[in-house]
């Protein structure tokens, strides 16, 4: 009985195969937006893990203020850490494999006819040790032009690419804020571009440079540290910690006003942040599916009137006001189903065609196939109620005099 | 017209004749208000009307004179304003809507003047649109359907729409739909009141022969002396009354 009705509601449906494809547009329309948002985003999400996963489980990350807030997010009222705190914390804690003492900034970087803007990191040879970055020609940074803060500077291979072609970068100049830097190395491709982030794009230079030519004040934004051995790393958090602490003059049970994040802390928050990102556009492209609740139960309405006589007939014959009604709430949810599977379809061709533009990989989720199928289902059953009471509740005689 | 078996009867006159209590429908003192207050309409005004089982009624009268008013409560459309309605010995009038539903797909069938058959469905499923409610399979649906067709000479015609079939073939449509389910009574107002008088007694002979054959009892509401004639039984309407010019059942 419930399959003839479904089979009853697909012919009556297909009676007007234009108004139906119309009626449903808002819930397929609403479905392909939830389900390329989520798909692509569940993507982005477990890239950005992938990335931050492959820093490697045994780096520590030290930042001023409280909390971890993302890339580049360190709040800009907390004290600075110096070089002093790095050199003390390789010092002093045991067990380190490189501590490096980080700042940034962003310039162009101009070689003869060519500019390129890009982002400079000061630091040392430590910082290519903790992100584990080899190398691809030429050398690091010699212990003399890193103490005196020399205009050196290893690029990565999209700076090499843009300012230099085919040609051989290592020995030539190029001009950051118009000082002339020399290229002593070029990074190996880390290959993995998103989202414009892209880690070849990318100038390191000795942090006292940075200091003394382009920041012009000797603020450390950050220190990355790499514990020697992954089980250790609480231990040296701890004790980071603790000498950061004696050095920042807190007193005990005071609030720190600096953060040592270790790998997995990051990667919650980061994808934390993704997966927020994630549930907001989806959250908007949901209300779509609403708005195509609404067209339904309009057609509905409408359908109810057209066929008066109809349910005039069926009510005269015998059919209970409940029969009815479920006839025309199944025509509903058939409709919305129907605007549903195709929504899905639509959508992972869709997510499918983004993650190639957007170079990231295509996570296909069932979870959210299934939940977007019955979240368009329930949207047919509650819009589809009201004229289908209204169809159950009319008076058969009245039904039948109708023109 | 085909010869279908169908049970309890070809004793109809045995039924006419234990009329007094036990009679199929008995109407007592039966009346219908429509709206209230000034506007409201006594469409009728007391009607006391006894059917036996396997009568054939015509109900005549003029217009307005609440006919189709009283047609609609013998079909259980519609439940009277005061008195009393029993139908096989139930109070229809204390019968809730869905009590009303049921007894008229077990023991009703319908014919309108309007024909009334879904557009665009062939004739086969407009005849077996009552065997859905039952819950019958399309199986045995499609042969009861068939069947009925065959009984109102329609055998050959079952894929065809309501707007590939005349008039009269689709009122005989209609009547296979209503005796699909061979119900007890069926109710017919005006159904030849679309037809010319070819058709007409075309549709009325296919009554006769059913009332005659299976015993059914028909109820048939018509302006037309000529179809009247049909009935071995009329009813006068006047301003929603009996009167006199109406004979008696059973007698
Ligand atoms: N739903 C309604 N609301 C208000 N008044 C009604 C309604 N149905 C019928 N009436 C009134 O009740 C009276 C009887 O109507 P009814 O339809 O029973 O007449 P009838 O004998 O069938 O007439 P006809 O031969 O024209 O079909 C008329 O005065 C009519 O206006
Ligand atoms: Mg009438």
């Amino acid at each position: 009985m419930f399959l003839e009705t479904v089979l009853l509601a697909q012919r009556e449906l297909r009676r007007n195969v234009l108004r139906s494809s119309l009626t449903v547009l808002g819930i397929v329309i609403g479905v392909a937006a939830v389900i390329t948002l989520v798909t692509i985003g569940n993507g982005a999400t477990q890239q950005v893990a992938e990335q931050i996963g492959s820093l490697g489980s045994n780096m520590l990350q030290l930042r001023p203020g409280q909390g971890f807030r993302g890339p580049g997010g360190a709040s800009s009222d907390s004290k600075r850490f110096t070089l002093e705190d790095a050199q003390a914390i390789s010092n002093d804690i045991p067990g380190l494999a490189a501590v490096a003492p980080t700042a940034n900034a962003s310039t162009q970087a101009i070689y003869g006819n060519e500019n390129w803007s890009t982002s400079i990191t000061g630091s040392t040879n430590d910082f290519l040790k903790v992100r584990n970055w080899d190398l691809d020609s030429g050398r690091e940074f010699g212990d003399g032009e890193l103490q005196s803060g020399r205009a050196v500077c290893i690029i990565g291979a999209t700076v090499k690419k843009e300012l230099f072609g085919g040609q051989e970068p290592i020995g030539q100049s190029i001009r950051l804020k118009k000082i002339a830097f020399q290229v002593v190395g070029v990074l190996k491709s880390k290959g993995q571009a998103s989202f414009g982030n892209d880690q070849d794009d990318f100038v390191l230079i000795p942090i006292r440079t940075l200091h003394r030519r382009i920041a012009g004040n000797a603020d450390v934004g950050g220190i990355m540290v790499s514990v020697r051995d992954a089980d250790a790393i609480d231990e040296a958090k701890s004790a980071i910690e603790r000498l950061m602490r004696e050095r920042r003059r807190i007193a005990y049970g005071g609030q720190d006003d600096f953060n040592v994040g270790d790998m997995r802390e990051i990667m919650s928050t980061v994808t934390g942040t993704t997966k927020i990102l994630t549930a907001l556009l989806a959250a908007v492209a949901a209300v779509s599916l609403v708005v195509g609740g609404i067209g339904i139960m309009n057609i509905m309405l409408v359908s109810v009137t057209e066929r008066t006589r109809e349910i005039g007939i069926r009510l005269a014959i015998g059919a209970l006001g409940r029969e009815v009604m479920m006839q025309f709430l199944v025509e509903a949810v058939v409709l919305s189903g129907f605007g549903g599977i195709v929504g899905i379809a639509l959508g992972l061709g869709a997510a499918a065609a983004g993650s190639v533009v957007l170079k990231v990989p295509f996570v296909l989720e069932p979870g959210i196939v299934v939940l977007a199928f019955g979240f368009s289902s329930v949207v047919g059953i509650v819009f589809g109620f009201f004229p289908a009471r209204k169809a159950a509740r009319l008076d058969p005689i009245e039904a039948l005099r109708h023109e | 017209m085909n010869e279908t078996p169908v049970s309890s009867n070809n004793n109809g006159a045995a039924a006419n004749g234990a009329a007094a209590n036990g009679a199929l429908i008995r109407l007592q003192a039966v009346t219908k208000v429509y709206g209230t207050g000034i506007a409201a309409v006594e469409a009728l005004k007391g009607i006391d009307l006894r059917i036996g089982q396997g009568e054939f009624v015509a109900i005549m009268g003029p217009s307005g004179s609440g006919k189709s008013t009283c047609m609609n409560i013998l079909g259980c459309l519609d439940v009277p304003t005061a008195g009393t309605y029993f139908f096989q010995g139930r109070n229809v009038g204390r019968l809730t809507q869905d009590q009303r539903a049921l007894l008229r797909r077990e023991h009703l069938g319908f014919v309108f003047q309007g024909f009334n058959l879904l557009g665009r469905t062939s004739a086969l499923e407009n005849a077996e649109l009552p065997l859905i409610y039952r819950g019958l399979p399309v199986k045995k649906r499609r042969v009861l359907a068939r069947e009925a067709l065959a009984s109102v000479g329609l055998s050959g015609w079952e894929t065809h729409t309501p707007a590939e079939l005349s008039g009269g073939q689709q009122q005989r449509v209609a009547i296979a739909r209503a005796i699909v389910t061979h119900p007890k009574v069926l109710l017919a107002d005006e159904p030849t009141g679309n037809l010319d008088s070819e058709r007409s007694r075309e549709v009325m002979e296919l009554l006769t022969a059913l009332n005659r054959d299976r015993g059914i009892t028909i109820l048939m509401v018509t302006h037309e002396p000529d179809m009247a004639k049909y009935a071995a039984r009329q009813v006068h309407f006047m301003d929603g009354l009996i009167d006199g010019r109406s004979t008696e059942g059973g007698a």
